[in-house]
């Protein structure tokens, strides 16, 4: 555990290291933000609600997502993949820790320190400019805060999952692209889950993504209420179990078959 | 220039049949680009699912939008995308070299590459261009269409100048890369949607100080001939060759200045 604590913390130095990357960074997400948040504004001319969503509601669920693009890191995470094809993973192998559970440990250190940095400040750009909704109960911050860790675990998960492809593929850029595309529209990211038609949305729900992204606004915003909560976080928890458990498995068959050429 | 444009000519066939010697992995990567690129348009078709107008605008008049805007972007792309290496050659003294060869570095990087599989991006935008022009009731006139096959280049022009002006940032701040994508692949969104759904402080900032509505908005007006919400001269409608020049003209402006201020890291 106190192992666990300190590759978090190198994690969080790792990205404070650059504060001008994190302020440019900062910055494009912002732009961003405002095109999506006029965009779906513009849906709002004709009907008052929109797939359970009022205008503010629709706002907020633009700015927490931008918030939450680099927090679960929603596109292209390769950390893992340039070790295995550079072989530098032999030597994560025989150090006395788990390389996944190094991994985990770091990515978790990585994403307090976006959310704080990447994920706060357009927020609160967001929050001066337009009318935002927040939740009034102390317990639903709470369980907002905890969504929102569960949606980097089980984002951890899925990525691991395909940089370990990185095993049996010689050019894993083609698996990124789809991970990242799949990722991208089933967790609700580009539009709220339900704007889609009912089969896309049925797709979407029956996969780990929603987890990453709609299940914490959707608590954050009030479209979750009540029990409903601890449903959606006890589904995310599962979510992350099993992505993990995944990840392990295949992780661990490509471990076998690993042959590192060279000394 | 002539013998510019021959040296540019002769390093792109290079580069292109350096790519087709793996072909499987260069179709598989062309098709994922097409599919990466083509979620936007996904999403827009989400949002039609959902209402029948976009402040005004119908789903094909948005499709035209984004048609413009994706092609344009795409041959902006194939051509320029390597600016977004620029920051680690700056970083790794990779950017000294270029300074010592005789020709000028913008042109340098210009043809240091050209990733054939961007083609992917041009193919659906094209598709997507198409599907557009052949539901749209339009009355076609020569202008119409002259300012259509004119509008592709030009809005071009526009994104690579918004692009070489913006990335320019990272010979004073290395890491501040990302602030160029705001206005690149940032712009190509933008333009993507109508101007009148943003507020207008944000038309002001991204449609007309960085010209993204010529790219677009000001084209699809004329070719639909349809009256302009915002209500701005027409004249404006066939501004985009000049504001093109404009752009490109600050862009080169503004890349000297750059240069002469790059001090190398000293790798």
């Amino acid at each position: 555990m106190r192992t666990d604590w300190e590759i978090a913390r190198r994690g969080f130095a790792r990205y404070a290291a650059y504060p001008a990357a994190t302020i440019a960074g900062a910055f494009t997400n912002i732009v961003f933000g405002f095109v999506r948040a006029y965009i779906l504004l513009a849906l709002y001319g004709q009907r008052d609600v929109i797939g359970g969503y009022d205008p503010s509601a629709a706002v907020t669920y633009v700015w927490i997502g931008q918030g939450l693009l680099m927090t679960i890191w929603t596109w292209g995470w390769v950390e893992i993949a340039l070790r295995i094809r550079s072989g530098d993973i032999a030597l994560d192998l025989i150090r006395p820790i788990e390389p996944l559970r190094v991994a985990l440990a770091f990515d978790l250190g990585r994403a307090t320190y976006h959310v704080l940095f990447r994920g706060v400040p357009p927020f609160i750009v967001g929050a001066l400019v337009f009318t935002l909704v927040y939740p009034r109960d102390a317990l639903v911050w709470l369980a907002f805060v905890a969504s929102v860790a569960l949606a980097v675990v089980v984002s951890f998960g899925f990525r691991a999952l395909y940089n370990a492809a990185t095993f049996w593929l010689l050019d894993v850029r083609g698996m990124i692209m789809v991970s990242g595309i799949a990722l991208n529209l089933f967790s609700g990211f580009l539009v709220p889950i339900s704007f889609f038609p009912d089969w896309l949305a049925a797709i979407a729900r029956a996969t780990p993504f929603p987890s990453m992204v709609q299940t914490p606004i959707d608590i954050f915003v009030g479209r979750t209420t009540g029990l409903d909560i601890v449903a959606a976080l006890g589904s995310q928890l599962a979510w992350a179990l099993v992505m993990i458990a995944a990840a392990q498995a295949v992780f661990a068959a490509g471990v076998r078959r690993l042959v590192v050429q060279g000394g | 220039m002539g013998d510019t444009l021959a040296l540019y000519g002769h390093l792109i066939a290079a580069r292109i049949r350096a790519q087709l010697q793996y072909r499987g992995s260069f179709v598989l990567e062309t098709v994922g680009h097409a599919v990466v690129t083509f979620l936007d348009f996904v999403v827009i078709l989400v949002l039609f699912a959902n209402v029948p107008r976009l402040a005004t605008w119908s789903q094909p008049e948005i499709a035209l939008l984004y048609g413009i805007s994706a092609l344009a972007f795409a041959i902006t792309d194939l051509m320029v995308g390597q600016l977004d290496w620029l920051s680690n050659w700056v970083r790794d003294g990779t950017f000294d070299q270029m300074l010592l060869r005789p020709r000028g570095t913008l042109f340098q990087i210009v043809s240091s590459d050209f990733q054939l599989r961007r083609l992917g991006k041009a193919a659906q935008g094209l598709v997507v261009l198409v599907y557009a022009l052949s539901v749209l009731p339009i009355e076609w006139t020569p202008l119409r269409a002259l300012l259509l096959v004119a509008t592709i280049p030009v809005s071009a022009v526009i994104f690579i100048s918004i692009w070489v002006f913006t990335i320019c940032i990272v010979f004073w701040t290395v890491d501040g890369k990302e602030v160029a994508n705001a206005f690149s692949y940032g712009g190509q969104f933008f333009a993507q949607f109508p101007m009148n759904i943003y507020d207008r402080w944000l038309r002001r900032f991204l449609g007309y100080l960085v010209p993204i509505a010529f790219i677009s908005y000001f084209p699809a007006l004329y070719i639909l001939g349809k009256p302009d919400p915002l209500g701005l001269p027409a004249a404006l409608q066939f501004a985009g060759p000049l504001v093109a020049l404009v752009a490109a003209l600050a862009a080169g402006r503004m890349w000297r200045v750059a240069v002469r201020h790059y001090q190398s890291a000293g790798g």
